[in-house]
């Protein structure tokens, strides 16, 4: 399945997941602290630095990942204009801009499996409370394996009702999509048993 | 227990093609998708904890960087913008709408669309105007207002929660589990 993860591989990737995130979370809090414009804006410039080192490519596609944000801009631009203080209005929009831009280099420049080994260690503890890990990465694949399945039966099920003169499908699909999706679950719970099931680690860390 | 990880992974996909499937547009104009109808689905069919699981593992593989939210969005950028609430109230609206449905022994498509009112509405905007509002820093009350065009759609959905639940209650009454 497609992730928003660069498929050119930047400086950037070769950093470990876990200090990226770490980055990530200190930026995150330095910009919802900060308070005065010149801080922020030096801020926005150096992410926008950092992505311009990375390539044009990158910066693109980081700002094709900003667009869906443009509702808010529209809604805080209108906001300040009404009630007269268009700083405070470009100050709150700066500021959210920059933050989703720095979570999505982190994406953009994290391999999903170095992420998923960041989750199952951070969640390794929980083994001791009875969740086990090697559970959560059978739920992991099973999603990202399930998601283009089930997503191409619904498409065929909106062709047969497109085909039938049923127009363009509505609410009425998701009764048989969830039904595909229990029954689905039902057979891969079946196939996993019939393979010798999920052994119990007895809150053992497995190595 | 193969049982539980796959029911729960299943309705995670689910959750995600909901979100993928077309828009649907209400008659006052506002484009609503299926996505949130999902994670209501998840607490009437799947009970409080595994469909609040469910919800927290596709919550999970978004943060991963899956572009599975609707329109396609993911990844960590969206716990930084405006709609961070709603995705972090997405599970305890799974799990209250889950709870309702477990205690409350009545007709289930009916008991269905009140619990997804009070999980998948109620709780949820909870959530969601409270992160808009910290995002974009405005009171509560404005935040509210910004978000009441979709209310609409989501009430529609909690009756469509419902008679979806009913169906699948009639199909396969072994796979309800927030009623076995």
């Amino acid at each position: 399945m497609l992730t928003l993860t660069s498929l050119r591989e930047t400086p950037l990737h070769r950093l470990p997941a876990g200090w990226k995130l770490a980055a990530l979370a200190a930026a995150s809090l330095w910009l919802f602290t900060l308070q005065s414009g010149a801080a922020l804006g030096v801020t926005i410039c150096a992410t926008g630095a950092v992505y311009l080192w990375l390539g044009r490519d990158i910066a693109a596609r980081g700002i094709a990942l900003l667009r869906p944000l443009w509702p808010f801009l529209a809604v805080l631009g209108l906001w300040h204009l009404w009630i007269g203080d268009m700083a405070a209005g470009i100050f709150l929009a700066g500021r959210m801009l920059c933050a989703v831009a720095l979570a999505n280099l982190v994406t953009m420049t994290t391999q999903l499996e170095a992420l998923i080994a960041v989750l199952t260690r951070l969640l390794a503890p929980t083994a001791r409370i009875g969740l086990q890990p090697q559970v959560l990465a059978l739920s992991v694949a099973l999603v990202i394996r399930f998601t283009p399945v089930l997503m191409d039966k619904t498409a065929q099920l909106m062709q047969a009702w497109r085909a039938r003169g049923g127009g363009r499908a509505n609410w009425r699909i998701v009764l048989p999509v969830a039904l595909i999706a229990l029954d689905d679950a039902d057979h891969v719970a079946d196939a996993l048993r019939a393979r010798g099931g999920i052994v119990p680690q007895n809150g053992l860390r497995p190595e | 227990m193969e049982k539980n990880v796959t029911y729960i992974a299943l309705f995670a996909a689910l959750i995600a093609v909901l979100g993928l499937v077309p828009q649907i547009t209400l008659a006052t104009g506002v484009p609503i998708t299926a996505q949130s109808l999902g994670v209501m689905l998840c607490g009437t069919v799947l009970g409080a904890r595994r469909g609040a699981l469910a919800v927290l593992l596709f919550v999970a593989l978004v943060a991963l960087g899956l572009p599975l939210l609707s329109g396609g969005r993911g990844g960590l950028g969206v716990f930084a913008s405006p709609t961070v609430g709603f995705v972090l109230g997405f599970p305890v609206a799974a799990f209250v709408t889950g709870w309702i449905v477990e205690k409350w022994r009545g007709q289930i498509g009916l008991v269905a669309s009140v619990a997804a009112f009070v999980g998948g509405v109620l709780v949820l905007y909870a959530f969601g105007i409270t992160g808009m509002a910290i995002v974009l820093g405005k009171s509560w009350p404005a935040a509210s207002v910004l978000v009441a065009a979709y209310i609409p759609g989501d009430l529609i959905k909690t009756v469509l929660a419902g008679l979806i639940t009913q169906g699948l209650a009639r199909l396969r009454p072994h796979a309800v589990l927030s009623r076995a």
